[in-house]
């Protein structure tokens, strides 16, 4: 019976949980609710991801009723990949949550907190699941609800305003979706994505159909946080809670990603999209933009969480760069450096997490002598910035090997050294925080020390993990590259 | 043209009018305003798109062939709740920072944190 129903489990375990840990009100019993639907989440996507890859695509149809009808869940090698990302990333940051939550955010909150955290998996999850565009679109503001409420939960008042302008931003791409999906709806009379790919061919030519696309592209990339429309992110990761910064980094860009390759290559087509309207090369020039604006304007930053945030859309544009080459080696690079970035990012933030557990703060002015009073959390940021170059042997460097090797193979050489040259711009301000922890004297009366070990376990997994997969690459490049086939090769 | 398509052009005004306040109105509640219009337009044009020429309402009845189809209405009724849900956010959100600040005009808050 659990097997029958294993592609809804990773999606209704965490939307169960999230009255309980409510119900439950003692902060420690809420936060047990959540680590156990979250843990439950990440099983059921592991047994997920070893049956599609053993069995092709599986298809579960809600409450019995057959799709294109009823709602379909849809797992390919592809949603299942993303799956297990969110359920894991949800997984290491609930770990590190109770104490960080403890010291963060006020103690009659902490049930609401874990209630917010699961509705937020659970619509990240059910988003990448489903294989239904409107059921995609109530998946996504669930997410995004959530996402506000767990942002506006950070300590300084900035995070309030920054929480708004994300509600406004979010809400209108959201809101450009749904006019796509409606379109789209409109012109074939079908909701599921399969069904759609099947019935659009023969109404492509004409300028709903058009607009449709359009809608749902910008909306996404709201979402995702492409430069130019990224401008809700930096104020949102840096004045979150950390746990929610490191959650929200790893994973809500990494699946609305995901629905853009959804739509973009399953739904409309490689043809359609990419060259009936060009968005190959829309993203190209907008994912190099990307890459220089976020690593420049990580340079100049001085709080570090609002660096990193602007380092995120950096990453994104190396993600959307793999994308827009559109061929197997380039959608493997976008998709391995999904799941990589996922790992550095949630590393990285629970680094930070660690600091501002103990200084109070994450500005460059907090790292002075870190590297001498915090030694494990500091190394941990050095690992992780590495990767954010791409140098060895983390995962950063496998991402952009496929990346160079990609841009190469299509004989833009020009690409590839565009690709080594931005790693520069990431080693300029991995150097900045290298430079304040390790040769800046710590403030004498600093009471810094190393972080407790629950909250540097937790980061330690997820930089460990980078490390691990920068060595060991044959797991996450073959799910990867069977991701891009699947991608490419058309229907699911 | 005008009078056949009425309800889309009603639907691309109410749209712009909207996303007009949102972007250029500094009242952080009149922005909500904004959103709602431009919401609205959202559902009007898929029930709209659910209307069919001579349809009955969709309720099986003896004697009646053509129905309006209920899907989009259903869907929308989803999207309601949605915007329901945003608005009640984004007014507590409003109510918290006017706690925090003692204004909710865009740029007086910019002027104090440099932030939205």
């Amino acid at each position: 019976m659990l097997a029958a129903n294993l592609p809804i489990l990773p999606v209704i375990v965490p939307l169960l949980g999230a009255p309980l840990a409510l119900l439950l009100q003692r902060s420690s019993l809420s936060w047990l609710a959540a680590m156990v639907a979250a843990l439950a989440a990440f099983s059921a996507s592991v047994l997920l991801l070893m049956q599609v890859s053993a069995e092709g695509a599986q298809s579960y149809a809600l409450g019995g009723w057959a799709p294109p009808w009823g709602i379909e869940f849809r797992l390919d090698t592809v949603n299942s990949f993303v799956l297990l990302i969110v359920s894991a990333m949800a997984c290491v940051v609930l770990l590190f949550a109770p104490q960080s939550v403890a010291r963060e955010i006020p103690r009659q909150s902490h049930a609401l907190f874990y209630t917010a955290f699961l509705l937020c998996l659970a619509g990240l999850l059910g988003m990448a699941a489903t294989g239904d565009a409107f059921n995609l679109f109530v998946f996504l503001e669930i997410s995004s609800l959530s996402s506000y409420v767990l942002i506006a939960l950070g300590r300084d008042r900035r995070a309030l305003t920054a929480s708004f302008q994300y509600l406004i931003m979010g809400t209108i791409g959201a809101t450009l979706i749904l006019i796509g999906v409606g379109l789209l709806y409109v012109m074939t009379g079908t909701l599921n994505m399969a069904d759609l790919a099947e019935r659009l061919p023969a109404v492509m030519d004409k300028r709903t159909v058009h607009s449709a696309f359009g809608f749902l592209i910008v909306g996404l990339s709201l979402k995702l946080a492409l430069f130019p429309l990224h401008l809700w992110l930096p104020n949102a990761y840096a004045f979150a809670p950390s746990a929610v910064s490191a959650f929200l980094a790893a994973t809500a860009t990494k699946v609305a990603i995901y629905a853009l390759l959804r739509f973009a290559f399953t739904v409309f087509g490689v043809e359609f999209a990419f060259e009936e309207m060009a968005l190959q090369w829309a993203l190209l020039a907008l994912s190099i933009v990307a890459i220089l604006y976020g690593s420049v304007a990580a340079i100049y930053q001085t709080n570090i969480k609002h660096l990193l945030a602007y380092s995120s859309i950096a990453q994104v544009g190396y993600i959307m760069l793999g994308v827009s080459l559109i061929s197997q080696t380039g959608l493997t690079a976008g998709i391995v450096h999904l799941f990589n970035h996922a790992l550095m990012k949630g590393g990285l933030f629970l680094a930070l997490g660690c600091i501002i557990y103990r200084c109070g703060g994450a500005r460059i002015s907090d790292f002075h002598g870190i590297g001498k009073t915090m030694p494990w959390t500091m190394a941990a940021i050095v690992v992780g910035g590495l990767g954010l170059i791409g140098a060895p042997p983390t995962v950063g460097l496998i991402s952009k090997w496929y990346l160079v090797l990609a841009a190469l193979e299509q004989g833009w050489w020009w690409l590839a050294v565009f690709v080594l040259a931005a790693s520069l711009l990431a080693v300029a301000y991995v150097w900045k925080l290298v430079d304040a922890a390790y040769l800046h004297d710590p403030d004498p009366d600093t009471k810094a020390r190393e972080a407790p070990l629950t909250l540097l376990l937790p980061t330690w997994a997820l930089i460990g993990a980078s490390l691990y997969f920068g060595v060991d690459i044959d797991l996450t490049i073959g799910v990867a590259s069977q991701a891009a086939a699947q991608l490419l090769g058309g229907a699911p | 043209m005008i009078v056949g398509l009425f309800n889309y052009w009603v639907v691309i005004a109410l749209m712009m009018i909207g996303f007009y306040i949102v972007i250029a109105h500094g009242n952080l509640v009149k922005k909500i305003v904004g959103l709602n219009i431009f919401q609205t337009s959202v559902f009007i044009l898929y029930i709209s798109a659910g209307a069919i020429a001579g349809g009955a309402p969709p309720i099986l009845t003896e004697g009646v062939t053509t129905y309006a189809n209920p899907l989009p209405h259903v869907l929308i009724l989803t999207a309601i709740v949605v915007g329901v849900a945003t608005t009640a956010l984004g007014l507590a959100l409003v109510l918290r920072i006017h706690r925090a600040y003692g204004t909710v005009e865009e740029d007086e808050i910019h002027d104090m944190d440099g932030t939205l």
